[in-house]
């Protein structure tokens, strides 16, 4: 059911992404950054989307951790594989912009170090759900559980220490300071939103159809001793 | 005179290329400008081509990966209910 409806989900997916950059195109650019600052409107929305992915990855942790289900496992490690992906979106495209705008690649400044830190602490978390072996399942989800935890640090340290990152404050204000970049930012977030569920419900079905996979295998064992 | 005035240009002659040759002076202080001109500005489009691609690679390249999955373990479950039906009693 699922290998036939993703490609139809991820062919929407591709109309609301046009739709999303023909926004973005009729925009004007910003006055101090200029063309650049167009960079923001995947920038944001991908970072948007590695929270969602961390929010996804704790709550599946905190629930394997009480219960033991192996869907909660299977949540978490999804989440974790979105935050990941979304991250490194977020970490590329975020120097790009910085190129133009600081006339650096890279500060390790507050904001973006503990950014990096927080998308290696997903990295590990798949690293150790992957090649830990068995019984690897609790360790992931405590250090899942430890990323999600320092998640609202990383998002707060713009507004906590003296960094050159925008504040949180921008976008919040963007309805007051430039209500004609409102609809191209709703736009990107929709989009990436959609993207974000279209690929989660994939990452999901592949977990449930590798648990299938476990099961025969035990149940052929089973069978066979 | 004649001597005097050919003295002269032959002097002119052989001085001026020495001064002509010689290095502009170096610079001595730094002076901030307000604007950069528009030729010394790095191109903004490049950089913003590249950040919407690199999210376009990424995401296919993340879907590839899912659907390769997908593949090996319907490929799995394909052959272990071929053994399966082999082996039953």
């Amino acid at each position: 059911m699922m290998r036939k409806l993703f490609p139809v989900l991820l062919a929407i997916n591709a109309v609301l992404f046009v739709a999303a950059l023909i926004f973005i195109n009729r925009v004007p650019p910003e006055s101090s950054m200029g063309l650049v600052q167009k960079i923001f409107y995947f920038h944001v929305p991908s970072w948007i989307a590695m929270y969602l992915g961390i929010a996804i990855c704790g709550v599946g942790s905190i629930w394997y951790l009480a219960t033991g289900r192996p869907q909660a496992d299977r949540a978490a490690v999804a989440g974790g594989e979105l935050a990941v992906l979304f991250g490194l979106v977020g970490l590329v495209t975020g120097p790009l912009w910085a190129r133009k705008a600081w006339g650096v690649w890279w500060q390790w400044d507050a904001r973006l170090t503990t950014a990096l830190l927080l998308w290696l602490t997903f990295v590990a978390y798949l690293t150790v759900r992957k090649y830990g072996g068995p019984g690897s399942e609790k360790l992931a989800a405590a250090v899942g559980l430890f990323g999600t935890a320092v998640a609202p640090f990383v998002y707060f340290s713009v507004n906590i220490w003296r960094t050159v990152h925008p504040l949180t404050t921008v976008m919040p204000e963007l309805p007051n300071s430039a209500p004609e970049m409102v609809p191209p930012m709703l736009a990107s977030i929709f989009s990436f939103l959609v993207l974000f569920v279209v690929l989660l419900m994939a990452r999901l079905e592949l977990g449930r159809r590798q648990a299938d996979v476990d099961e025969l295998y035990l149940a052929y064992e089973d069978r066979t001793a | 005179m004649i001597k005097r005035l050919a003295t002269f240009v032959w002097t002119i002659v052989l001085v001026t290329p020495l001064f002509a040759l010689q290095p502009p002076p170096g610079q001595t202080e730094f002076r901030p400008m307000t604007e950069v001109p528009p030729s010394e500005q790095l191109p903004a489009a490049p950089l913003v081509i590249t950040a919407y691609a690199f999210f376009l690679v990424a995401v296919l390249f993340y879907v590839w990966t899912i659907w390769r999955r997908l593949n090996k373990v319907e490929a799995d479950i394909r052959a272990l209910e071929r053994t399966a039906k082999r082996t039953a009693p």
